[in-house]
């Protein structure tokens, strides 16, 4: 799908994405030439449709997580359905001090404070490995040594993770 | 009502005059194809990565060997667990992709229900099932045995992007399970001719096709549509072989003579039809079904039954085909 402006007779190019929360999407496209903005308002079975491609319109923030589209899109998952084997973060809290650093295979070493784990305890077990993985990956791109709620947040923000 | 000076008529020929009157002056706007330029939304760019990592998964598998039919009931899911057992017995490192996202049994075929997969560096662990052969399938990933398969999504048009769906699932089970390398991936492919089409869109040259049938004269005519399918994407007999399933009833006890259970002879005209040659002959054998059931394949439980020759005679044939392990006589 693309855009032309027919005035300027130049294709317009993708300047924003907005997910409301309410299964539509708003993705603005900008006009090169003459700087005139249109937004493209999709439906949520249109929004549907182009999520289950495994594709974000305007690229991707996160890379593809292994099994992305089964884990997020699957009712009446099976809560244990991954091993607690690679999700070091179930081990006991230390209450008001940084727990020992957890290796991320593949990915490096970070450390996740007590009251990022607890946060990470809420996460649906289906989905908490990949979601670990992904903010481990954010914190050590960022040379961040230990994950506080605040940096989830800020992951969050920077990734736009709606609900994670 | 039916005059020809309805009170409607002048606004129809108004609005055929506009018609004509903005064809006439119609703009030339460019074509898609004849934009070139992208939008930015890399959409191309995350398909192509895509794609690059099926490819690089499938590159480190010897051969994919798809069990298709088109026909419901035919065996598929038993043969492929079977065969996979009587593989992985020779040595061959085998697993087993359950397509069959709505109606999953391999799990339990291959003794896994329950099983745990892991979260890898390199993708999801797949679960390890009877004999040692590598197991994925929806049921491991659904909360009760009888759940239906529904997706979360707007409950109204789900037909519309289900289908997409499902296919991007199919290819999460190929590209993303940490396969590692294995001589024979075994896909178990559902009933209808679209889930064929469906895995052939995402691997389109298969080393090897099963293409199972049973000698029912209504089997012969479902599965001759697939046969023809698969033709027409290229899969010629050199790729792909008929395994009639239930060719003859085993008495318990394997004493005495088998007896058909079939009164039609719908292989043989479907080989003929098909051009495809019959790679094996299953009979069914009550030992087969009791085996499968338990999660213990009969070529690991029972070698000795006739059905358990019968595909270990199929996985010579494997073995021997494209992509197998022994060069081909």
């Amino acid at each position: 799908m693309k855009f032309l402006c027919i005035d300027c007779d130049d294709v317009m190019t993708f300047a924003e994405r907005q997910l409301p929360g309410d299964g539509t999407l708003t993705v603005v496209f900008t006009c090169p030439s003459c700087g005139r903005e249109m937004a493209m308002l999709t439906n949520p079975m249109e929004t549907r449709l182009v999520s289950s491609l495994g594709v974000q319109i305007g690229g991707r923030e996160v890379p593809e997580q292994p099994m992305e589209l089964t884990r997020s899109n699957l009712e009446g998952a099976r809560a244990d359905a991954f091993s607690a084997e690679d999700l070091p973060l179930d081990g006991p809290k230390t209450a008001g001090t940084d727990a020992e650093p957890v290796i991320v295979k593949g990915v490096g070493s970070v450390t996740w404070s007590p009251g990022a784990r607890e946060r990470l305890d809420h996460v649906p077990r289906f989905v908490r490995g990949m979601v670990k993985r992904i903010y481990s990956e954010y914190a050590i791109e960022q040379g961040i040594e230990t994950i506080t709620p605040a940096i989830m947040d800020q992951a969050r923000s920077d990734l736009g993770m709606e609900g994670m | 009502m039916g005059s020809s000076s309805s009170p409607n008529e002048p606004k129809k020929q108004a609005a055929s005059r506009a018609t004509t009157k903005t064809v006439e002056h119609m703009r030339k706007i460019r074509t898609y194809s004849e934009v070139k330029q992208e939008t930015g939304s890399r959409i191309l760019e995350q398909v192509t990565a895509q794609r690059a990592r099926l490819a690089n998964r499938l590159s480190r598998i010897g051969a994919i060997v798809a069990i298709v039919s088109g026909k419901g009931g035919v065996g598929k899911s038993a043969v492929t667990a079977n065969l996979a057992a009587a593989l992985v017995r020779r040595g061959a490192r085998v697993g087993a992709l359950d397509a069959d996202l709505n109606g999953p049994s391999l799990a339990r075929m291959l003794d896994v229900t329950g099983a745990r997969l892991g979260d890898g560096a390199d993708g999801v662990v797949p679960a390890t099932g009877a004999g040692g052969v590598a197991v994925i399938s929806m049921e491991l990933l659904q909360s009760e045995e009888d759940t239906p398969l529904r997706w979360k999504g707007p409950g109204s048009d789900s037909f519309v992007w289900q289908s997409v769906a499902e296919t991007g699932i199919l290819r999460e089970f190929l590209s993303d399970v940490a396969w590692g390398d294995l001589d024979y991936l075994l896909v178990d492919v559902p009933p209808g001719t679209d889930k064929i089409s469906r895995l052939l869109d995402l691997v389109p040259h298969p080393h090897q096709i099963l293409l199972v049938t049973t000698p029912s004269e209504i089997a012969r005519a479902v599965v001759a549509r697939s046969a023809r399918l698969l033709a027409e994407a290229g899969a010629g007999p050199e790729t792909t072989g008929l395994v009639a399933n239930m060719t003859a009833y085993v008495p318990p006890g394997g004493d005495g003579p088998s007896l058909p259970l079939f009164g039609e002879a719908g292989v043989e005209a479907l080989a003929e039809t098909s051009g495809l040659k019959v790679w094996a002959e299953i009979p069914f054998d009550p030992k087969l079904a009791e085996s499968t059931d338990r999660g213990r394949p009969v070529t690991l439980g029972e070698p000795a039954s006739l059905a358990a020759h019968a595909l270990e005679s199929l996985a010579d044939r494997v073995e021997a085909g494209p992509g197998g392990r022994r060069v081909q006589l």
